[in-house]
């Protein structure tokens, strides 16, 4: 178990609030006593806001949706979009299953690295990428594919990931 | 062979997706129609359509229906919009470019089977198609069509969310998506009960894919018979096949659904890029046996490849030319089915971890022809012997590939290194035009 030290009263109080504001439409979707089927949508959030789901994410999705930290935890590090830890500014995240290599995305992988001078997947020095490989993202007929801050971009070739993450803030 | 479009005719319209463009096409008729119609009727007309489920299983939509039990309320709908199985990408062109036959879909779904709450359980990775659903259910709120009463006239209350799932294959089988639907993480659970019976909290569920509850309009307007013309056997209606790796012009073509795999790849798909000759197909998502070249001749409906030693599944069919190599190729399969695996039961956990090893050595040229014998071993002990179909999808491509090409794989052991190095993925490798029915997209 995840030691929840700092605790909710830890996280800027504005955020918290605009958590609660946004969560609340969330939890319509739901019946009233089934508020924890929500704990995707709320993990999402509170990484929206705070950037990563630090245990004290965790508490406080547990406690809006009446479950134990625990199940927030273990949500949290099953689910590869969730992050637990911090990340670069930008993800960038390339499929390189098998459709998408065999039209490039293998190659990609390779251009990728060199690019953001990682000799693997993980954060550039500057903090400004976090670099990974994921699994197929149905787009396999316009491949290869990537997610860049978890919006699609298809048919990719070098020159068109250079355009796309140079036009990144 | 008649040319009917059921599912992408409207795919190249401009503004495809708004609610004016479908009602123009005569969207939402089926459902006024519907509602002169006695609810067991509808039941009874997907039955006779033959409509199968197009999420791998293909199991009989119509007869799933009927196993919800009679006097159990409430009962829920989910969608399976997890489009995850690699070689698979069609759902997401249904709920791109014609929501509204999706929500239609649901909607008589849910009416004839006395369902008022539906959820649509779609990949995190799908961030703009859940935006674009999620309009559309709001369009559809905002103009009457569901809600309280359906097309306004009818008294059903009706709601229908977008629920988003956050990268996790294993959510794409029915248990584990209700499991995370209930906010936990995907541990498929133990059949039966199944969700028909005990599902969503508890209740009766009944689970469809997309492709599935789209046919589900066309099937109320044009009546079962009509659908089931379309197909052949036990299969009725027509398919999104979605065609990608080595050919000229790969993408998602709605063809009946015994339509002709070798047609399907060197006709509509434009045949093997740089005019390769080509080496292996897999037909039905990457968990489907793979065929060599010769075996394709073969119509794609599910019992008649099932004859031919594999599946029609979730009818992505991937295409190997003959500079691709296989052991690559199934190293990278395995590499993720070894990902996906929840850990739940020791043969999956343990046995897609040691196939990926086995593999990654091969591959290297590191391996033995003692690691070949393993290999299919390891294949074997793991099939059967799972909680869930995860365990058989990730064994079914090994044991397939190192039948059909053990002289590659026995090839890496001998040379000591991949026979084929930089070129493992094929000659030609980059991006190409592609289609999604009658749309195209230019790389
Ligand atoms: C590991 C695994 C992954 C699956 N992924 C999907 C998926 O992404 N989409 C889908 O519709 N069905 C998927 N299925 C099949 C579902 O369990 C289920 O059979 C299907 O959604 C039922 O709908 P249908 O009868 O309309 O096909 C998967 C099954 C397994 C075992
Ligand atoms: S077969 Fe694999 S994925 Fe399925 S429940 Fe068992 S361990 Fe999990
Ligand atoms: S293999 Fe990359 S999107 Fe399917």
């Amino acid at each position: 178990m995840t030691n929840h030290a700092g605790g909710v009263e830890g996280l800027p109080r504005e955020k918290v609030e605009q958590f609660d504001r946004e969560l609340a439409p969330i939890l319509k979707r739901y019946p009233p006593d089934r508020k924890a089927s929500a704990m995707i949508p709320a993990l999402r959030l509170g990484q929206a806001l705070f950037g990563h789901i630090s245990p004290a994410v965790q508490l406080l999705a547990a406690e809006r949706l009446g479950t134990s930290p625990s199940r927030a935890e273990e949500v949290a590090t099953f689910y590869v979009m969730l992050e637990t830890h911090p990340t670069g500014k930008h993800l960038v995240e390339l499929c390189t299953n098998v459709s998408c290599s065999l039209m490039g995305g293998d190659q990609l992988w390779s251009y990728l690295k060199q690019k953001l001078a990682l000799a693997k997947a993980g954060t550039s020095a500057d903090d400004r990428y976090t670099l990974r490989e994921v699994e197929c993202l149905g787009s396999c007929g316009t491949a290869p594919a990537m997610l860049v801050d978890e919006e699609m971009y298809e048919q990719l070739t070098p020159q068109k990931v250079d355009a796309i993450l140079g036009g990144l803030k | 062979m008649s040319d009917t479009l059921i599912l992408s005719a409207r795919w190249a319209k401009p503004n495809s997706a708004a609610l004016s463009t479908y009602r123009a096409d005569g969207g939402y008729g089926a459902l006024d129609k519907a509602l002169g119609m006695d609810p067991s009727a509808i039941v009874d007309e997907v039955k006779k359509s033959n409509l199968r489920g197009r999420g791998g299983a293909g199991f009989a939509t119509g007869l799933k229906w009927t196993f919800l039990p009679k006097d159990v309320r409430p009962r829920y709908l989910t969608v399976n919009a997890d489009e995850s199985e690699p070689g698979t990408f069609k759902d997401r062109y249904i709920i791109e470019l014609d929501p509204h036959q999706l929500i239609e879909g649901i909607a008589l779904t849910c009416y004839a089977l006395d369902i008022h709450l539906a959820y649509v359980y779609i990949r995190g990775e799908f961030a703009k198609q859940a935006r674009i659903l999620e309009a559309a259910i709001e369009e559809a709120r905002q103009a009457g069509v569901i809600g309280t009463k359906l097309l306004g006239k009818k008294d059903f209350d009706l709601d229908i969310h977008v629920h988003r799932g956050a990268g996790a294959y294993i959510c794409g089988e029915e248990s584990a998506l209700l499991e995370s639907l209930e906010g936990k993480k995907g541990y498929p659970r133990l059949k039966p009960p199944f969700p028909a019976v005990v599902g969503l909290w508890g209740k009766p569920t009944i689970i469809n894919n997309v492709e599935t509850i789209a046919n589900v309009p066309w099937i109320v307007q044009h009546g079962g018979d009509a659908f089931m013309a379309l197909g052949a056997g036990k299969s009725g209606g027509t398919r999104l096949f979605g065609v990608s790796g080595h050919v000229n012009r790969p993408g998602v073509y709605e063809k009946n659904c015994d339509y002709n795999l070798k047609k399907l790849i060197m006709e509509d798909a434009g045949g093997i890029v740089g005019g390769r000759k080509l080496k292996a197909v897999i037909p039905g998502g990457s968990s489907s046996p793979v065929l060599a070249a010769h075996e394709i001749d073969i119509s794609m409906e599910f019992d008649a490849v099932k004859a031919a030693g594999s599946m029609s599944g979730s009818g992505g069919v991937i295409v190997f030319d003959e500079s691709a190599c296989m052991v690559r190729a199934l190293a990278r399969l395995s590499r993720f089915y070894a990902e996906e695996s929840c850990g739940q039961c020791t043969p999956c956990r343990e046995g897609t971890n040691w196939m990926e090893g086995i593999l990654h050595k091969l591959e290297g040229g590191h391996g033995s022809a003692e690691d070949v014998a393993k290999l299919e071993q390891v294949a074997n002990s793991i099939a059967g012997n799972t909680i869930c179909a995860l365990g058989d999808a990730a064994a079914m491509p090994v044991q397939s590939f190192v039948k059909k090409f053990k002289p590659e794989f026995l090839a890496h052991a001998e040379l000591r290194r991949c026979p084929c190095g930089d070129t493992g993925w094929g000659i030609t490798q980059a991006p190409r035009d592609a289609v999604a029915g009658p749309v195209r997209y230019a790389r």
